[in-house]
């Protein structure tokens, strides 16, 4: 990790001193949170109450005629309880550089891959950020070399992933755990390399007509750990230690955009611990334009949840159909509401979710984010832990 | 394109030997302006908007484009939003087609995520303003059809003043009036007929400069609903063209790295 950094702030160093002509600029945000669990914890060390802030400054840089782009984005949180919570990391240290059919990116960055809203599976070069949401879309920096290639035929991204970042997860104070925390201290890797183990990936992506098609491969150390059985960490408390084995994953991800309909489908096979299995998710997002005379939007969207491992899966949603619900207001405010429910097709198990946002003024954005889990009797769920983790969330953001 | 100059001509021709219809005129009205705004290349912009509610009240909205010219179809555009400060870094591409349905990708910043979307939202608002999609998406002949109405005068200017029905699927207008100056042509004012064929807005547009000796572009727009009592004035900072933008700065690499 450090010698890319260090490579890619030598790169952007030499560069900027021979430029004399500086487009530098500050923005970011300071987020307040304060987050209410409705039911008393599982465990005697968790709260029902919890305040947080956070800090995400960035730094961008342009210069050689736009040709050449450094941004730096650190991120620091203070959480009120949970000491794990209470983190750093550095989201985006990086350097990019344009040429004419191809683009070269060095430094930590965050990638995305997918079209589907409930789950991303088809998206794996960067680590989940866990302890930030338990719906896995923060993400933490991945180190990496990145070499896009850019031609008629599409996009060919060539990836070089120097270091393995490890999932951050609540610790013993936090809600949203396993029943037993995760111990980070002591991780287990498959590779004798451990997180030094060198990662490569390959994603063709293009664009024909009303398709946007992604096709893609990873070979490396898989972001989503299994755990071991119970042991004790270093405060002499009974955990789980996450265990990283080595992975090949083969993807691809589709979507069809016709009209007011979006189409989508992403399908994984991934090789991992001797087995290998398939997962999907699959439906469409459906938008109503202009609803009841007003400027509002209704956007429906609907997804199939699946993985052939069945009740094996260490996902909870392995049959599992996702209904979503979005209103825009279209206003000064971008005021939307987002309602979604996952519902497990062999059992009762729903989660429920809310998520609502609006613009205060020119600079502050209020987000409130609500989950229920309701039905979840399955004691071999992983949700089976969260099922007394009802909360409701505040947040406060004030933009510069 | 061709086929419409090549029409043009026709219509040219058969004008000054036959009497024009109404459509005709209208036709050839815009074939002519569309003439005179070709071989722009590209541009580069800077903008500013300002939306006002019944009250008064008002917000900002600050805006850069890119915009390449392309022949025998729709432009390509790129915008990149400054402010808010919650959306910055958010970007859009756009490829306009005169027909079919455009192409559209958004960039979300705090994701990284590029999402295609639906361009059929063609009368919904842009940025919560008073200006729908249809309304700053590239001007192509192929998307209405034209009908010449009189000859007047607009604050002292003389206009050809004419009505154009969009052709494309998913307007939120039945009909436009546009007053179209005579030495520029480009539209001094605009009014907008809602689906109900009532008057919903009204947009002028102010201190016109031309660039590279040929191309008239607007430095203020102000468009008002009367419907709402809402409003948006659209300021034009800067025009920048000759850029040397080439197709590779409208593509999904250009738009995850727009600032």
């Amino acid at each position: 990790m450090k010698k890319v950094i260090s490579l890619a702030l030598l790169i952007c160093s030499s560069s900027l001193w021979v430029n004399s002509v500086w487009s530098n600029e500050w923005s970011g945000n300071i987020n307040f949170e304060a987050k209410h669990f409705s039911n008393d914890a599982l465990s005697s060390s968790q709260f029902n109450d919890y305040a947080s802030v956070s800090i995400q400054p960035e730094w961008f840089h342009e210069w050689d005629g736009g040709k050449q782009l450094f941004t730096f984005v650190p991120f620091a949180r203070w959480d009120q309880r949970d000491d794990e919570r209470t983190h750093s990391d550095i989201r985006e240290l990086s350097w990019l550089k344009v040429f004419k059919s191809s683009e070269l990116r060095v430094g930590v960055r965050k990638v995305f891959w997918g079209v589907s809203e409930s789950q991303h599976l088809v998206d794996v070069i960067n680590q989940t950020d866990l302890v930030e949401n338990m719906d896995g879309e923060d993400k933490l920096g991945q180190p990496m070399i990145n070499y896009a290639l850019i031609q008629d035929w599409g996009t060919l991204d060539l990836f070089v992933l120097p270091y393995f970042r490890e999932r951050t997860f609540p610790g013993i104070d936090g809600r949203l755990r396993t029943t037993l925390h995760v111990d980070t201290d002591n991780p287990v890797y498959e590779s004798s390399d451990k997180e030094n183990h060198i990662d490569y990936a390959v994603r063709w992506s293009h664009s024909i007509g009303d398709w946007d098609i992604g096709l893609s491969y990873f070979d490396g150390t898989s972001r989503d750990p299994s755990f071991t059985w119970p042991a004790l960490d270093a405060d002499g408390n009974l955990s789980l230690r996450p265990i990283y084995y080595l992975m090949q994953q083969t993807a691809i991800d589709l979507q069809a955009t016709k009209e007011a309909w979006l189409w989508k489908v992403e399908a994984i096979n991934r090789r991992v611990n001797n087995e290998s299995y398939n997962a999907a998710t699959a439906g469409f997002e459906y938008t109503l334009n202009g609803v009841f005379e007003t400027a509002s939007d209704i956007g429906i969207v609907m997804e199939y949840l699946y993985d052939d491992r069945k009740a094996l899966a260490s996902t909870p949603f392995e049959d599992d159909l996702m209904l979503g619900l979005r209103w825009t207001k279209n206003d000064v405010h971008d005021t939307s509401v987002l309602l979604g429910v996952i519902a497990d097709l062999d059992d009762s198990s729903r989660l429920y979710s809310l998520e609502a946002s609006r613009r205060l003024g020119e600079s502050w954005k209020l987000n409130i984010e609500a989950r229920v889990f309701n039905g979840i009797t399955d004691t071999t769920s992983p949700l089976y832990s969260f099922r007394q983790d009802d909360f409701i969330q505040l947040e406060l953001g004030y933009y510069f | 394109m061709k086929g419409i100059i090549l029409l043009s001509g026709i219509l040219a021709f058969s004008g000054a030997a036959f009497a024009q219809t109404p459509e005709e005129k209208g036709l050839a009205i815009a074939v002519e302006a569309d003439r005179r705004d070709q071989g722009w290349g590209d541009q580069a912009t800077t903008s500013k908007m300002i939306l006002r509610n019944s009250q008064g009240a008002e917000s900002t909205r600050e805006i850069r484009g890119k915009a390449l010219e392309v022949e025998a179809d729709g432009d390509k555009s790129l915008t990149i939003f400054d402010t808010p400060r919650d959306v910055k870094g958010t970007a859009f591409l756009s490829f306009t087609h005169t027909l079919k349905p455009d192409e559209q990708w958004l960039y979300l910043p705090a994701l990284k995520r590029v999402k295609r979307i639906s361009s059929s939202n063609k009368s919904g608002p842009f940025m919560g303003s008073e200006f729908a999609y249809e309304d700053i998406s590239s001007q192509e002949v192929a998307k209405y059809k034209y009908k010449f109405i009189k000859d007047d005068k607009f604050n002292g200017r003389d206009v050809f003043v004419m009505e154009r029905y969009p052709q494309y699927k998913k307007s939120g207008y039945t009909r436009q009036v546009a007053w179209i100056d005579k030495e520029m042509y480009q539209p001094l004012k605009i009014e907008f007929y809602d689906r109900k064929k009532s008057l919903l807005k009204t947009l002028t547009q102010h201190e016109y400069k031309q660039h590279l000796n040929k191309f008239w572009r607007p430095g203020r727009l102000e468009m008002v609903n009367h419907q709402t009592g809402k409003s948006t004035t659209l300021i034009w900072k800067s025009y920048k063209f000759k850029n040397g933008f080439s197709k590779r700065d409208f593509d999904r690499n250009s738009l995850k790295r727009a600032r």
